[in-house]
């Protein structure tokens, strides 16, 4: 009961959670992929990426965030996207240019570069964004949600609280 | 651009670094812990700030993702682990003091010999071939807009690589350290629901 309470007290902040975690993950492929052309790149985006899921930990409890996005998948996506990266130099050098020189991988140099680096910079979000979920899951799996997180004073004030 | 502006510019600048001296004192004099760790998410904030002032907007972009977000909820992670308030300190650490002002002073004697912010005298923007190649040709070279992208992925490729691998150790030092281990949870009652519905579900 006393469980049910507490969680029915964020009503507010959960359903504007739920509102803005859609946006937030836009923002994230817009820097992402306009990284081209305006300020942004793989590393801002994947650290905005990663926010929109903190954030949802922070509302709902990581315990939930865990159900969305489960650690097994995170390791696997941060060495998937180091490998996109250095593979992409690999297949620079088997098509006979140098080492992470793009304008080999298509005919024309500039569409190889524009590749290039759209490859590249995937591959530094997704390392980006799973590496800071997983930073997130180590520093949090103590605490379940923002009400232990911001009254962590004492173990005692915090069962006074209830 | 005129010198009106840009003495604006400069009083801006001015305004932002000393407010940042100031977060950094009371970051520095603060007992409570959490107070320290918002004022270093303002910390952050203003450095971002002083970037933007200084038309480097992708590294402010960082700062303001990495440092205020990132960090600030990753410190308050790392709270949970531990007291709010800090412990007094028993005795005065002097010899810490000293070297601490020592090497400060010796950072600051090291920072006259660098070159003032935006000159163009300086040997990165005068005669070295290097910027201006990459200012110039990136276009034709290329063909990326933004000049800052095509210097971090393209022309400083492995720069970039180096700092992916980098960030992929830090994660794997980290779960070494702390995501391994596996604790104990209280039941939520929301997914204990769930299951039980599922279950519920399962017999239908």
């Amino acid at each position: 009961m006393q469980q049910k309470i507490k969680y029915q007290r964020h009503r507010v902040v959960q359903v504007v959670t739920k509102f803005l975690i859609p946006m937030i993950l836009l923002f994230a492929f817009y820097v992402q992929f306009h990284g081209d052309f305006g300020p942004g790149g793989g590393f801002q985006a994947g650290v905005i990426f990663a926010s929109a899921f903190i954030l949802h930990g922070l509302i709902f409890g990581e315990v939930r965030t865990r159900l969305v996005v489960s650690p097994n998948v995170l390791r696997l996506s941060m060495s998937i996207g180091l490998l996109l990266y250095a593979g992409t130099g690999v297949v620079s050098l088997l098509l006979g240019g140098n080492y992470l020189d793009y304008s080999i991988l298509l005919n024309n140099p500039i569409s190889g570069q524009h590749l290039g680096i759209f490859v590249v910079e995937l591959g530094v979000g997704i390392t980006v964004a799973a590496v800071m979920i997983s930073l997130f899951y180590c520093f949090s799996s103590k605490r379940n949600s923002i009400d232990e997180l911001a009254y962590n004073i004492d173990e005692n004030e915090v069962h006074a609280d209830d | 651009m005129t010198i009106d502006t840009m003495m604006i510019e400069h009083i801006i600048v001015m305004l932002l670094l000393t407010l940042l001296i100031v977060v950094a004192i009371v970051i520095i004099i603060l007992n409570d812990l959490l107070a320290a760790i918002i004022l270093s998410g303002l910390y952050s904030i203003l450095s971002a700030t002083v970037f933007v002032a200084m038309d480097a907007v992708d590294v402010a972009l960082t700062e303001a993702a990495v440092g205020a977000g990132i960090s600030t909820i990753i410190l308050l992670g790392t709270l949970s682990f531990t007291k709010r308030i800090q412990k007094p300190q028993a005795h005065n650490n002097y010899w810490a003091l000293t070297i601490v002002c020592l090497t400060g002073s010796l950072l600051i004697y090291g920072t006259l010999d660098m070159p003032r912010y935006g000159d163009p005298n300086s040997p990165a923007n005068s005669n070295a071939q290097l910027a201006q190649h990459y200012l110039t040709k990136s276009k034709e070279e290329i063909g990326v807009p933004n000049v800052v992208t095509s210097v971090l992925a393209s022309y400083r490729g492995y720069d970039t690589l180096g700092e992916t691998a980098v960030v992929f150790t830090a994660a794997i030092g980290v779960l070494s350290l702390l995501g391994l281990r596996r604790r104990r949870r209280k039941e939520d009652p929301v997914i204990t629901e769930k299951q039980q519905r599922k279950q519920q579900n399962e017999d239908v």
